[in-house]
Parts: C-alpha cells; structure tokens; sequence
C-alpha cells in the first residue's frame, strides 16, 4: 500500500444562511481516489477552483473528508489522535511566501516545526542545518526572510517543512507568486529533494512546464480526477486540456499543430530536443 | 517615509549586547528609562550619556541607523519641545505677542528633549540588538511566574513576536495600496480633518483585509507545522545565563548604584 | 507626443546605507499608440520605471515629459498627469475597498472632480469595456474570481478615460485561461480605444503575442529596445540578464541548423507552425 491514499475522498463547503439553514453546498472535492507510492513525484493540475487546493489541504489534516476516506502512511485523517503525527509525516508549503514564515530569523523559521514536535534542542540545531543545508540556504541562516526574493523565501519554508523530517513534502503552488528564475529554482529544490532524499513530492501547480518530469500527473476539474497518466500521456491530450482551461508548454503545442497538419511526430512531445529529434527524420538528403 | 521607522526592526551583527540574554537586556532597558526619566542635573545626564553610548559602541550598530528612528518621532519631540518653551514660567528672554521664551523653559526643553531621545534610543538598541523571537522568549521566560496565575504567556509573547515580524510587511503593504490609489488620483494631503479622515478609508479597507487573509493564511501555515500551543514544546535557543550575563548584570548593579549615590549625597 | 524620458536617474535611499541606485541614465520615447511590453527580472527596475511616468515616484535627476510638457514643472498638474497616464498595480486587493464593483471604479473619475452621475456613466462604460457583465455591478468586488477582480481593478483606472495604460504583472496568479483573458481584452482595449499600452511582464510568451515593441530591462539599465523579432533573436543575451526568448525561438533556431531554409524569427506557436510546414513542403 502507498504512502498516501485516498478512496472516494469528497469534501463539501457548506455555506449557511441567518437561520443556519444550508443554502448552498460546494462539491470542492467529490470522489477522488489517490495511491502515492513512497518516493514518487506527483503533479496535481488544475485551474483555479479545480478543488486540487482543497485536496492538499486534507493531505495535511487541515481539513477533514466529509466522505470516503485517506490515509497518510496507514493513518486514516479522520482520526483526531493521529492528527499531529500525520502533519509531521506530510508536511505542506503554501502559496504566499510570506504568509508562512514565523519567525524574523531564517534559521529560526526552520527551527520551529521541530519545536512544535518536541525536538531536542541540539537536534533541532542538527535538523535546521541539515534542512537549510538540503534547499541551498545555509549561508541566509543568520538574516531576516523580510530581505529574500520570492523563491528564497519559498526555499526557506521548504526548509521548515524538511527540519520536520516528513516522508511526504505538499506542495500548494508553491512557485504562483514567484517571477520566473524564483519559479525555477524553487522547482529544481524539490527535484533534488526528491532525487537526493528521497522526500514523497505532491506538487499542485497550474504551471504544465513544471509537470514535465512527475512520475505521474493528475489532472483534477470541478473537484474530480479527469486525467492521470505519465506526463507523455496527460499532453498528448492538447485539446482535452484546453477545454480544462489548462494550456500545454509551447513546444507541445507546436508539436501537436503540426501533427494535426498531418506532420509524422509523435504524441505528447516534452522537450525541445524531443521535437527537433522527430522533424530532422523529414529531412531529405 | 514609512520604512524609516526603525523601532521593531532588528539589526543583525555580532557583538556582545546581540548575544546577551534578552532578560538582562529587558531589565538594562527598563533601569536605564527609569533612571533616564530621573535626570534632572547635568551628572546625572552625563551618566546616563556615558552608559548609552558605552552600550551603543558596544552593539556596532551604526549610529545613523539608530537616529534614524528620531525621524519617525521628530514632530512628537518638537511639539513637546515647543510647549516647553513657550509655556514655562521665569525669567523672560524676549516676548513675541502672548508667547515668551525663558530660560527655565529652554531648559526644560532642553531637558525633555534629550529625555525623550534617550528613552527612543535606549529601547530601540534593545529590538536593534535582539530578534524579536529572542525577546518575546525573553519576555515568556521573565513573566512565566505569572503562569500559574493562567496568565497565557506563552500565547501572549507568541502574539508579540508574530506581530513583530509582519510590522515591516504591512507597511510596505499601506506603501503599495497608497500608490495604488494616488494612481486614481486620491488626495490624501489637501481638505479639512474630516475629508481627510475620509480619505484614508481607501487606504485602511484593503489593508485590513489583507492584514486578516494573512492572518489566515498564517494561522494554517503554524497548525501545519505541527504548532498546538506552548505545552510540549522545546526550544531551539532556550534561554540559559552565560557568564557575560552575570557580568551584565552586575554591571547594572553598579550603574544604579552610582546612580543612587548620586541622588543621595549630591 | 507621447512620453519622453531624458536622462532619468533615480536613487532610493540616497544617503543612508541602503542607497540603491533603481534607474539609470534612461532614455526613451513612447509615442501615442503604441503597444509596448517591458519586461526584466524581479528588481530589474520596471516597476520604478512605470511608477515615474505617472509622477508617483520623482527622478533623482533627468527630465519626463508628456506630451511635450515637462512634468516636474512648478505649475504642472500632477492629477492630471495621473488621470492621463493610467497606472493599475500588481494586485487588484491593493485598491479595491468600496461596498460595490461599480462604486470602487466610481473612486476615480470623483477624484477627478466629476458629478455622481457623471462617474457612474463614466465607470458603466468602463466596465463594459474590461467585460464584466452587469450583473456584477452591485457585487462587492471581495466575492469576485481572481480574474474579475483584476478586470475591475483595470476598470477603475479606465474610468479616468486615460490616454496611456500601464498594467504591472496583469497576469500574475492567474491560470492560464484566466492570464489569455485578461490580455486578449487588453489587446481588444488597444485596438479599439487606440490608447498607448505598457504591458509589465516577465513573461516572453505572454507579451511576444501582443506587443510591437519591447523593451527589456536590466539592472536599472534599457538593455533592448526593438520589436519582438529583433529582441527574441538574441536569445543569448536574454539569458545572461535572467530571461528568455519564447519556447518556440529556441527550437525554430535549433531546426535551422538541420533546416537552413527555415526564418528564424517566430515568436508565436501559430508563426512557427506555418514556418515549419512551408519549409517541410519545399523538403519533397
């Protein structure tokens, strides 16, 4: 059994009038089944309001199924005693890079998770170097986060999360507010956590060019799992993608235009190279 | 305007008031404003002087850093400054109209002037020299007596430092929206109090409720990270005396020990 | 006409340690009508640079004129400049406070002195214009979608009927159907009322679509000024300042070492896509 795994896994909001009569009922996530395997990479797609925000957030104990069930490493969620040792096994990073640093000292950010948890305090000095050390920001310990781009900030909090020593790492849009070389090297971060350490990655994004080397992709609308697949798979689906309001890297685009128009190139086309590689067979002498 | 302020703000550099424990630092910054707010002869403001810049000579922070933070109190001290001046009784330098300047007003403002730069200074050395996770610690640790009262001091010095840091966020923030709406050609300078008042309207709703969708959002953030109050908690810095403490706090002994001597047989 | 920069200098900061030295030296000449994205990395000095064209920030040293007046002149009216030179920030919850979507974009034209019935009709047209439907105007503009809020928050600043727009970052956290929303519009405003658009990005796909000029920014420096052709040629050089040309330019230069037929200059899928089957027609 994975890591993680969902079994029509639903969750409603429930808006309430003055006489607390339910007025209105979103299906945020409704039927959702999910089997990570530890030490995957997995990419969670969506539009805004797809309900993949919601879906993490209950990865994290954060919000609780109103149906069906999951499990973070055979903890079912919905048990309350198993709450704080769920957290500490999946932890999550946010969208807004300020909104989850706590501390005004980097390395005491990182510090704090531990804390929490009830860490030694030498080990919690062995954790925070080791976990600034893993995201590349060992040299920023003493400075305050207010004085860090976006994707340093980003880095930091991946670095909290880390010093509390999870299987699993969610990340909600981690790189939304971030200009592109933050968006960068916050991606190339967690691939090294997930090559070097071996770390679980949940990455929710909207970004497609981001997905490129997941495991496995799902592709989530209106609350439900309509797509999933390796990332080959999940492009080749230009159209299906664009009705989603999900759009495709420019170089798959290009690719599936030109099959379209009747051009031998295969489906799901990644990467420059992979295009450039398919068109040179065209070429005469 | 509004990044000058520098109170809140830490300063970070290696020297020996940065690493003292923050308990010493607490009672330093509260013996010296009492005894600053006792100054009324020119030994007793040499010895306060002669301590305020020991200490600040000793924190490396630049000099100009700290002034810095006069700026954001300037009006204060010159309205202060001025009440003194003009509305003290004595003897009579020159009359203008209804206002007279004299020299027991000169010197009162002379006095309250330098009271009030030095009490600024003295506490801002304290939270340029000490991050505020440091001293909120600092603060748990001095009042935690009071826990057993179920005074939540955890709570309130979590409170405290959470506070701390967003303070230079949401400035920079009240910076944004006010562009953003001088952009519609808001006029936040010209018309009488109650217009003006109005004015900011547009300025403080964004602000706010921005300020609670942080609040929110950080709320969520700390519950992930596994934060469920003080109990059960370690500490990465727990707060333990090192021999400078003592040495600190010794120190403070003989600073107010002159200081009494002082007041007693001069 | 248009908007003229000459020489400007701005220094934050200037005489405490924190000096830093945001614009440098620059030079440019806007003329009205044009479409233009400035593009360069977080601190690359865009944002300083659109917020002196509308007098929110004043350069150190150097002059900027509109329409040929100086706009640091004594007399000069600086709301005026405002209500002409149209400026609409990052994030539309920096401005958006009143109870309805139509009161918020009423803010400005009132500022400008209007009557109340005046502003409304000012800020109905303006809506139209960004799209949102009528339904919406008795909203408060907290419980909108991402994508609306920017819409009114763009709005608000078109109700001042200003001659010049200048959008930062207009597409930040929007998803991508929601980010081609919000430029196609933008692109439609362009083409209908004729007014100047500055476009702030750092996105090349994104402005290389709209634009006909753009310039990129560098360490408080213009460190190219030309049509997205000519910028997008020097991939390289776009790279050492922290950016990049479109997908799509780097694989049309990779095929020209196979293909030596094929131009080199798309910037688009669909340009690249017609390139790509005119070269191969010609290969049979």
């Amino acid at each position: 059994m994975g890591i993680i795994k969902a079994a029509k896994l639903f969750y409603d909001y429930v808006t309430k009038d003055e006489h607390d009569e339910v007025e209105n009922v979103i299906h945020a996530v409704s039927g959702v089944d999910l089997d990570v395997e530890a030490g995957q990479f997995i990419a969670v797609l969506g539009h805004n309001g797809s309900g993949k925000s919601t879906l993490a957030k209950q990865i994290n104990a954060l919000l609780v199924p109103t149906g069906g069930t999951l499990w973070v490493k055979d903890m079912d969620t919905k048990d309350a005693k198993n709450v704080w040792k769920i957290r500490q096994s999946a932890g999550m990073v946010f969208q807004n890079p300020d909104n989850q640093i706590i501390a005004s000292l980097v390395e005491e950010d990182v510090g704090f998770g531990p804390e929490n948890i009830g860490v030694p305090t030498k080990d919690i000095w062995h954790r925070v170097q080791n976990s600034l050390k893993a995201v590349g920001m060992l040299e920023y310990s003493q400075h305050s986060p207010n004085k860090l781009s976006g994707g340093q900030k980003q880095r930091v909090a991946i670095a909290g999360v880390m010093a509390m020593e999870p299987e699993c790492i969610v990340l909600d849009e981690p790189t939304a507010m971030l200009d592109p070389s933050g968006r960068k090297e916050v991606i190339e971060t967690i691939r090294e956590l997930n090559r070097e350490k071996k770390v679980t990655v949940i990455l929710i994004t909207h970004y497609m060019d981001e997905v490129v080397h997941a495991d496995k992709v799902y592709v989530m609308d209106d609350g439900k799992i309509v797509l999933s697949g390796t990332p080959r798979e999940v492009f080749s689906q230009v159209e299906y993608l664009k009705q989603l309001r999900l759009d495709v890297p420019q170089v798959t685009e290009l690719a599936y235009e030109l099959k379209q128009a009747g051009i031998d190139v295969p489906e799901g086309v990644l990467t420059v190279d992979e295009l450039v590689k398919a068109l040179e067979r065209h070429k005469n002498r | 305007m509004i990044r000058d302020i520098t109170i809140g703000q830490y300063y970070p550099a290696h020297s020996i008031i940065h690493r003292l424990d923050p308990r010493v630092k607490l009672l330093g910054t509260l013996v010296f404003i009492v005894t600053v707010f006792f100054v009324n002869d020119l030994l007793g403001l040499a010895l306060a002087t002669a301590a305020l810049g020991a200490v600040i000579w000793l924190s490396k922070v630049p000099l100009k850093y700290m002034l810095k933070g006069l700026r954001a109190i300037f009006i204060l001290m010159l309205f202060t400054v001025l009440l003194n001046v003009f509305l003290t009784p004595g003897t009579e330098i020159f009359r203008w109209g209804f206002l007279k300047v004299t020299w027991e007003g000169l010197f009162l403002a002379g006095k309250t002037a330098i009271r009030l730069m030095y009490l600024i200074i003295g506490s801002t050395i304290m939270t340029l020299t000490t991050t505020p996770n440091h001293l909120t610690d600092g603060l748990e640790k001095a009042l935690s007596p009071l826990k057993k009262l179920h005074f939540p001091v955890h709570e309130l010095s979590m409170t405290m430092s959470i506070a701390l840091r967003f303070i230079p966020i949401l400035l920079e923030e009240t910076d944004k929206i006010m562009k953003a709406q001088q952009a519609r050609c808001a006029d936040f300078e010209s018309g009488h109090l109650i217009q003006r008042m109005k004015s900011l309207i547009p300025i403080l709703v964004p602000l706010f409720i921005s300020a609670i969708r942080r609040a929110n959002d950080l709320a969520m953030a700390m519950e992930a990270r596994c934060y469920h109050g003080g109990a059960g908690r370690t500490k990465m810095k727990p707060l333990v005396y090192q021999k400078r403490d003592v040495v600190a706090y010794i120190i403070i002994l003989v600073y107010i020990l002159i200081w009494a001597a002082v007041k007693i047989w001069l | 006409m248009g908007i003229q920069l000459d020489h400007v200098n701005y220094i934050y900061s200037p005489d405490n340690a924190f000096r830093k030295q945001a614009l440098k030296d620059i030079n440019l000449n806007i003329q009205d009508g044009e479409f233009i994205g400035l593009i360069g990395h977080t601190g690359s000095g865009k944002s300083t640079l659109i917020q002196h064209l509308n007098g929110l920030l004043k350069a150190t040293s150097g002059v900027i004129y509109y329409n040929n007046e100086n706009i640091y002149d004594e007399n000069y009216k600086m709301i005026s400049l405002r209500s002409h030179v149209g400026l609409v920030f990052q994030y539309p919850e920096h401005q958006l406070f009143e109870m309805t979507v139509l009161k918020d974009v009423c803010y400005g034209p009132k500022n400008l002195g209007l009557s109340d019935e005046e502003a409304v009709s000012r800020a109905k047209q303006a809506l139209e214009m960004v799209g949102m439907s009528e339904k919406d105007y008795e909203k408060s503009p907290f419980e909108l979608s991402g994508g609306q809020k920017r819409r009114v928050a763009i709005a608000g600043v078109l109700a001042m009927e200003p001659q010049v727009l200048i959008l930062d970052e207009p597409t930040a956290g929007l998803d991508p159907k929601g980010r081609n929303d919000i430029l196609d519009q933008i692109a439609l405003l362009h083409k209908k009322m004729g007014i100047t658009v500055i476009l702030v990005s750092h996105s090349m796909e994104d402005v290389a679509k709209y634009v006909d000029r753009i310039i990129v920014m560098n360490r408080g420096e213009v460190f190219m000024d030309g049509t997205p052709k000519s910028v997008f040629e020097n991939g390289k050089a776009l790279e050492s300042v922290g950016l990049a040309a479109p997908q799509v330019s780097y694989v049309m230069h990779r095929l020209r070492e196979i293909f030596p037929e094929l131009p080199v200059d798309a910037t688009t899928v669909e340009e690249a896509k017609a390139d790509i089957l005119h070269c191969l027609e010609a290969e049979k």
